[in-house]
């Protein structure tokens, strides 16, 4: 097996993209991915996100693993729609890198945030902040992407935690399932055409958003990140990680909802 | 802050600790001193006690894991705590260095390796892991900032290095990596039969070869078979990687233990029968052959979670380096002790370390043989063989690897490090371990 042979077995499989953007580039999992998706053979990534002190140190980081690739940083506000649309006009609109790219390029839509279920439901502002920032504002990056981009792949990072409404999560959770909306709405506006839309649904991963749950059942960030991004590179529709949860998910949203009820997670 | 249950390699306890992350090299003096008394804790794949605190605070500082720069010219790496071993290996072999030093298994932080002072392969060779650090930033639980080096600050740099995490939290390091051909060696396994022909070959293999290692069957009685292996870095530019050393190979899950069994697999219905497998196996790649850093240097890491093998009661490891002079016959007592019990695995680790001194005050390495063995936790039958095995330590004027002990009694500690006393003049006072307590009486 040669080098490029390899690529295309189990794990390498799909196309690696030559330029990657990420929307939320801060998060444990997104820092992950585009370290995977460097090292695979992508030589431009536009990290993307609120915080310059935090995106600097991991383009630094890069800088020094993948001395050949060309790292760059955007500070912008991820919320406000009229600064989502300029940003992606910015490195996907006519004439910019992205859209010279075509088929080689991905975008990763990452951030999100996990506040407290008592939090948010003891205040409709939390709510309304959870919903906003880990439902509406993706949702609209994404969109964004499907009305600028013409040919590649938009990702983003939904949750397991959207497949069903559950007591301990559930404001959470409807922002997810708010993004799984759409990512099937807009699979099916673009079917037929260049650009694939991949909605991931990580489980439970050890990362900054998770250090008050117990550790026993998070899975490492590195193995997360390497299912999303053999499932991105496939433009596969929908990516569980580790797929495992795909079963789990499956059996609880078939649990019957008296049934459900009763349980007490 | 989180409570959790936490266990070391070894899986001998599983007691709750508040586990406080650390996030930044400037926020973490003010976490210490909020937090404090505490313990620093890397991968926790030092066996027994030594990165533990049960029921108090536990450090992790493992998401502080950046490159911040690196010298394409000289090799020197300044990186935060975090970083994996194994991330320094892949990254930069691509671009021709890699560590001098490097332990067993490449899932340990760059902390850790220092903390520990771990060596390799090659120590006659290379030394010890600190022997290529450069330099060493601490932040202490009183919100002091120590830089420390070979040349600056050398006496916190000779505690600091091996210093069981006591010293001060690692927040940043430079490490000189060293110029390798690319990421192959080229590696031979030769059978040997007795311990005489182990030190015979060792010797004559040190002279030509950078890496040295032997297993060996503790098992046999008399017999005292085993297989050395040798290696040095070798330029191999048209192989393909291997399938774990593929981008996506190398992170996605490999095979791996997937549950703890009731009982330990390793017992002594199966031991022997293990014994001869993995001799077989082995006999059957002897001779030279092109490999690459992973499987060599890290065969264990092939299968994950591989400690969970020895069953719920957790498993111990005893490490031992002998002074040469007496080192042939102490190895052959503690053998004949092993074989006795029945007791053991088909872990056996026998090498001859160099005469380099270590730089670390509790380092571990010296000149002599080491030998290492790991042992199912049967309880008290396990504890009295491991005492034996002390004695003959003791006696023969030898030490234990503090990284895999959980039991060492203070006597032999003091004995096998001399420089303990000096070392507390160092000890962070709002820094404290199973071990420390245990061993430093704080
Ligand atoms: C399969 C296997 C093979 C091995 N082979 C070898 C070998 O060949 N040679 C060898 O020398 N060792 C070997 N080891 C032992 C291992 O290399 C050491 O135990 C190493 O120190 C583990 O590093 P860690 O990151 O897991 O740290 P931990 O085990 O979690 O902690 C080790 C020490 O580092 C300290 N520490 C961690 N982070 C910090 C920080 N930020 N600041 C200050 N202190 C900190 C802890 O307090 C503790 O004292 C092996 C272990 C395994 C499991
Ligand atoms: N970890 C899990 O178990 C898990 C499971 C399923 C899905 N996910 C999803 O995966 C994504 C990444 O999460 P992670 O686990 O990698 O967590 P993380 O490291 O905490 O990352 C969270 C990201 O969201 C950003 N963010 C948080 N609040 C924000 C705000 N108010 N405005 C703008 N950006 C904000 C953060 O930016 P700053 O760095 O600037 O704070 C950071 O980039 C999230 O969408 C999360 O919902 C995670």
């Amino acid at each position: 097996m040669t080098a490029t042979d390899s690529r295309k077995s189990r794990g390498n499989s799909g196309a690696w993209p030559t330029d990657v953007v990420v929307v939320g580039a801060t998060s444990a999992i997104a820092e992950q991915c585009t370290r995977l998706w460097l090292e695979g053979g992508a030589s431009t990534a536009l990290l993307i996100g609120r915080d310059e002190e935090k995106l600097t140190r991991i383009a630094t980081d890069l800088g020094v693993r993948f001395p050949a690739a060309a790292v760059t940083t955007l500070v912008a506000d991820l919320v406000s729609p009229a600064s989502i649309s300029a940003t992606v006009a910015g490195f996907a609109g006519p004439g910019t890198f992205g859209a010279a790219s075509g088929a080689g390029l991905t975008v990763l839509v990452a951030h999100g945030s996990m506040t407290e279920q008592e939090e948010s439901q003891a205040s409709l502002d939390a709510a309304a902040s959870v919903l906003e920032i880990t439902g509406v504002s993706p949702s609209l990056w994404i969109e964004a992407c499907a009305d600028t981009m013409t040919a590649g792949t938009i990702s983003v990072l939904g949750s397991v935690a959207g497949d069903r409404g559950r007591k301990k999560n559930y404001i959470y959770g409807a922002s997810k399932a708010l993004i799984e909306a759409m990512t099937e709405g807009l699979q099916h506006r673009l079917a037929g055409s260049a650009l694939r839309v991949v909605l991931v649904k990580p489980g439970p991963t050890a990362t900054p958003m998770t250090t008050a749950l117990p550790q026993a059942g998070l899975a490492p960030v590195e193995a997360v990140a390497g299912e999303i991004v053999a499932g991105v590179n496939a433009g596969r529709p929908v990516v569980y990680a580790p797929l495992k949860w795909k079963l789990i998910m499956a059996v609880v949203r078939n649990i019957p909802t008296p049934v459900f009820n009763k349980l007490n997670f | 802050m989180t409570v959790a249950r936490v266990s070391s390699w070894g899986r001998l306890s599983d007691a709750e600790h508040s586990v406080v992350p650390i996030t930044s090299a400037a926020g973490a003096g003010a976490i210490l001193a909020a937090t404090a008394p505490g313990i620093a804790r890397g991968m926790e794949r030092s066996y027994g006690d030594v990165a533990l605190n049960p029921g108090g605070t536990l450090w992790d500082a493992r998401s502080l894991n950046r490159f911040l720069a690196f010298d394409a010219e000289t090799g020197i790496l300044r990186c935060e705590p975090g970083v994996l071993l194994r991330d320094i290996q892949a990254t930069f072999s691509r671009q021709g260095w890699m560590l001098a030093v490097t332990p067993g298994t490449s899932v340990v932080t760059v902390a850790g390796a220092i903390a520990n002072d771990v060596h390799g392969k090659n120590h006659a060779t290379r030394g010890t892991f600190a022997d290529h650090v450069l330099s060493v930033n601490l932040v202490r639980t009183d919100g002091a900032v120590i830089v420390c080096g070979p040349a600056s600050n050398r006496e916190w740099f000779e505690a600091t290095c091996g210093g069981l995490g006591l010293t001060g939290l690692i927040v940043e390091a430079s490490i000189q990596l060293k110029k390798v051909p690319g990421p192959w060696l080229l590696a031979e396994n030769i059978a040997y039969q007795s311990l005489g022909e182990f030190f015979e070959l060792s010797d004559a293999s040190e002279a030509e070869f950078e890496y040295v290692v032997s297993w060996i069957d503790i098992t046999t009685d008399g017999g005292r078979r085993g297989i050395l292996s040798r290696a040095n870095p070798t330029p191999s530019p048209h192989r393909a990687l291997p399938r774990g050393a593929t981008v996506l190979g190398g992170v996605r899950s490999g095979p791996a233990i997937p549950f703890v069994p009731p009982f330990s697999l390793v017992n002594k219905a199966t031991l022997p029968a293990l014994n001869r497998a993995y001799y077989r196996m082995q006999h059957l790649s002897l001779g030279s052959s092109v490999v690459h850093y992973k499987p060599f240097f890290y065969p264990l890491d092939a299968i994950q979670e591989w400690n969970r093998a020895y069953g719920p009661r957790g498993f111990f490891q005893h490490q031992c380096v002998l002074p040469r002079s007496v080192g042939a016959s102490a190895v052959a007592e503690i053998l004949g002790h092993v074989a006795a019990s029945g007791q053991g695995s088909f872990l056996g680790v026998l090498k001859t370390m160099g005469s380099r001194p270590a730089l670390g005050m509790l380092s571990y390495p010296r000149e002599g043989v080491n030998l290492t063995i790991d042992f199912p936790n049967l309880g008290d039958s396990t504890l009295r063989l491991l005492a034996r095995l002390d004695s003959v330590v003791s006696q023969a004027g030898g030490r234990l690897y503090l990284a895999k002990d959980a039991r060492m009694p203070v006597s032999l500690f003091r004995a096998g490090y001399p420089r303990w006393e000096e070392f507390l003049q160092y000890k962070d006072p709002g820094m404290s371990s199973e071990m420390s307590r245990r061993l430093l009486g704080s």
